[in-house]
């Protein structure tokens, strides 16, 4: 009985060691395909450990040496948890919530940096880099192994802006309860917004339109509204696909822009051009204050 | 925690590494001559490589330096957004209130310093008479100490100021300014004002080697033998005082600068003209295939320098009394600072190549050099030129290769030379002046982390100049060894 059971432990670790090595190989073979460049792991984990440790950590899980939870002895220096790679869970998307995301979406991070968080743009690297850089990150979750990325979802043709889509994106600001989180004036200060809690458990500020014209995933209008149709996986926000038609989701996004009261869009043009959008942007617009602290 | 990186095989590299300079130093040491005299003072490094950036942005050295000081193209982007990442997080209402842009750096040193030939008085002969002799010292030292302070004091309004002492604690400002950037929400339009280091492609105050011969760049500081350096002095490494326009693409790819200077080369109170200079540089990178990033560019520095002092102030000082009780004084002629006048021109022009393939990089630098015949001979423009006085030329070159295995150790190669082209003497020797200078070394990082920077740095240094020698007029060469902990907090 004993020999037969050492035998069968025997078995059982040779073909673990043997099924364990193509999962390793792989690991290391894992590839991302973007435009003409396709990154290789291995290159890609030099370029990791020069540059994106310090955050996001040896093992990709977001506990770097700089990420100290709030609340610990020491202030965090970031002010928000570094992207968990092993949970294989992203913020911007081009895919339905819950999907992996596509690499060029991947790559777009790397590219753009996060507004208002330390991770900055990685222009100056090369397009290979970053191709590298995305195969290394895929190789921390195992999602990447079994399940393929999503579908990217289809953004319509932009309809033409008009202060009625504008108005009309007002309403399902409010019928959406929007303003909850974000705040009736999109300041990001909604009577929900001191509850937030992101996946980590981690206290989440919701998006201010007020400061800036970039959003956390992009700048354009087709970016805007990739938000929230795909949601921000990982965050509370979530995503309004089957709540929203492409129609009603543009004229979300022209409101939204009239939110953004310090950059002059065609949208904060339009909708200042009314009787009623001026008088919204005049009483959402902050006059007077000291100017020089790095916030307008 | 950067030692859980697994690089066995670079580890053993830099445990050879190590112990190969150890062994240079125990050699040098067993080999050193023993006279002991005054060691040329070190170059005053004023190197920027800023932890407190680290610190406030919770990055590795690694991002910013390929090797710190060096750059990499992330910080080079990052300095020239004005010390900003561009997140809308760099004023310093983002910071913790008791964060404190500072760094300090200094390095402990062993260093060994040979010249072949130093004027000396002839112990066997009578006084007054001299003699040429080697003269080597060395021993424990440190380099000067340097304390960065830089950042943002607004979104788009950033600073430096770096208070720099040499090795005795005598302090001087090598950089002060402010600028305001991406001017009009344009990257292409920073204005910088103050004391500022030219916008080199190839800089200075980055460089890899800290010796007494190898701490510079030759080509940045050279005058020909012959030139009156007590009013006309000048490098392209110095910092230099004035206002810079300065742009760039989003990438980084392409770059500009224009600066206008006063002629003083960087030195406080105005104290040789009231001239102006221009210094213009551009520069393009390109992506080559798996290389990586190659940069070429140019630059041109157009000045004028003054020849003679327009005043001078004579003052008599008493030094002591004779027997009788008169006074004993004497007579000192100065000049009147800032009244240099009759400027003569001079430029320096120049091509630059950075080369990556992989690992390995290789700078290449062609160097023109042009000082008007009164310059080069040290002459005032209101006497006239002696006898065969002639507008001195030069061309020089630089071959600069680094091989870095990994953010943690990196090996250094420089080899650069200077001919002159034309004398400012017909009658002087065809290669009086010409310079050779070889540089190579190694730095080890032990450990790389977003607090401080820590290298364990070996060089040697040999610099021989052509017919320099004080007494006969042959070549004159020094030598440098150094050994140290170089580090930054």
């Amino acid at each position: 009985m004993r020999k037969t059971n050492m035998k069968s432990m025997r078995l059982f670790f040779a073909a673990v060691m043997v099924l364990s090595v193509p999962a390793l190989v792989s690991a290391q073979q894992m590839e991302s395909h973007i435009g003409k460049h396709t990154g290789h792991a291995d290159a890609g984990k030099q370029l990791y450990y020069r540059y994106c440790w310090g955050c996001h950590g040896f093992r990709g899980d977001g506990n770097g040496e700089n990420w100290l939870p709030t609340g610990s002895f020491l202030e965090p220096y970031l002010n928000i948890q570094p992207r968990n790679f092993a949970a294989g869970t992203f913020k911007c998307r081009s895919t339905p919530t819950g999907t992996l995301p596509t690499d060029q979406d991947l790559n777009n991070s790397i590219t753009r940096g996060f507004v208002m968080s330390a991770m900055p743009s990685w222009i100056t690297l090369t397009d290979q880099n970053r191709a590298d850089l995305v195969a290394f990150i895929k190789t921390f979750s195992p999602r990447w192994k079994s399940e393929k990325a999503g579908e990217p979802i289809s953004v319509p043709a932009e309809p033409k802006l008009t202060a009625d889509s504008i108005k009309h994106g007002q309403e399902l600001f409010q019928k959406l309860e929007c303003w909850k989180c974000h705040g009736p004036e999109g300041r990001g200060d909604g009577p929900s917004a001191s509850t937030l809690t992101d996946s980590n458990d981690q206290p989440i500020r919701p998006y201010n339109f007020a400061v800036g014209s970039r959003f956390k995933c992009g700048v354009s209008n087709q970016d805007l509204y990739k938000i929230f149709m795909t949601g921000v996986d990982g965050t509370p926000m979530p995503s309004f696909a089957d709540v929203v038609k492409p129609d009603e989701a543009w004229d979300l996004v022209h409101f939204l822009r009239t939110l953004q009261v310090t950059h002059k869009s065609p949208e904060l043009t339009l909708w200042e051009s009314t009787k009623e959008g001026a008088e919204q942007v005049a009483s959402r617009r902050v006059g007077g204050t000291p100017t020089g602290s790095g916030i307008r | 925690m950067y030692e859980r990186w697994p690089h066995t095989v670079k580890k053993r590299i830099a445990w050879a590494a190590s112990t190969f300079g150890l062994g240079i130093l125990l050699l040098a040491i067993v080999l050193t001559d023993t006279r002991s005299v005054n060691a040329a003072p070190l170059p005053i490094a004023g190197v920027r490589a800023l932890p407190a950036f680290a610190r406030k942005y919770g990055m590795p050295c690694s991002s910013c330096h390929e090797v710190w000081p060096k750059l990499s193209p992330f910080g080079q982007s990052f300095k020239d957004n004005g010390y900003q990442m561009m997140n809308d997080r760099d004023a310093p209402i983002f910071q913790q209130p008791a964060y404190w842009p500072v760094t300090f750096r200094i390095t402990p040193i062993w260093h060994r310093e040979s010249t072949n030939k130093i004027a000396v008085d002839n112990p066997a002969g009578p006084v007054g008479n001299q003699l040429e002799a080697q003269v080597t010292t060395h021993g424990f030292d440190w380099t000067g100490l340097d304390f960065h302070t830089a950042g943002t004091l607004a979104k788009n309004i950033s600073f430096y100021v770096l208070p720099s002492s040499d090795n005795t604690g005598a302090f001087h400002f090598e950089s002060v300014w402010a600028r305001f950037d991406n001017l009009l929400g344009s990257s292409w339009l920073n204005v910088k004002v103050g004391k500022f280091e030219l916008d080199n492609l190839l800089s200075e105050k980055r460089i890899l080697t800290l010796s007494t011969n190898g701490g510079l760049y030759q080509n940045y500081h050279f005058q020909p033998i012959g030139e009156n350096t007590g009013i006309f002095r000048f490098g392209l490494g110095d910092n230099q005082d004035g206002v810079e326009v300065m742009g760039h693409s989003k990438d980084d790819r392409t770059r500009y600068s224009v600066s206008l200077l006063s002629s003083n080369d960087g030195q406080p109170g105005l104290p040789s003209s009231r001239g102006y200079n221009t210094f213009v540089t551009a520069s393009r990178a390109f992506q080559a295939g798996s290389f990586g990033v190659q940069r070429v560019g140019a630059f041109g520095y157009f000045g004028q320098a003054p020849t003679y002092f327009q005043y001078n102030q004579t003052a008599v000082t008493v030094v002591g009394q004779d027997i009788n009780g008169n006074n004993v004084t004497s007579t000192a002629t100065n000049p009147v600072l800032g009244t240099g006048v009759g400027n003569k021109g001079f430029y320096r022009v120049g091509f630059i190549g950075m080369w990556y393939v992989k690992k390995l990089d290789v700078t290449t630098m062609y160097f023109h050099g042009w000082d008007n015949a009164f310059l080069g001979t040290g002459t005032a423009a209101n006497t006239a030129l002696p006898a065969g006085a002639q507008a001195p030329t030069w061309n020089g070159g630089l071959f600069e290769t680094h091989y870095t295995l990994n953010p943690q150790l990196i090996l250094i190669n420089r080899y650069e030379l200077i001919r002159m082209s034309r004398q400012p003497l017909a009658s002087n020797p065809g290669n009086l002046s010409n310079i050779d200078s070889l540089v190579f070394g190694y730095r080890y990082y032990p450990f790389i982390s977003s607090r401080a920077g820590f290298a364990f740095h070996n060089e040697y240094a040999l610099v021989r100049q052509r017919g320099s020698a004080p007494l006969t007029g042959t070549d004159l060469t020094s030598s440098s060894l150094l050994i140290g902990f170089d580090f930054a907090f």
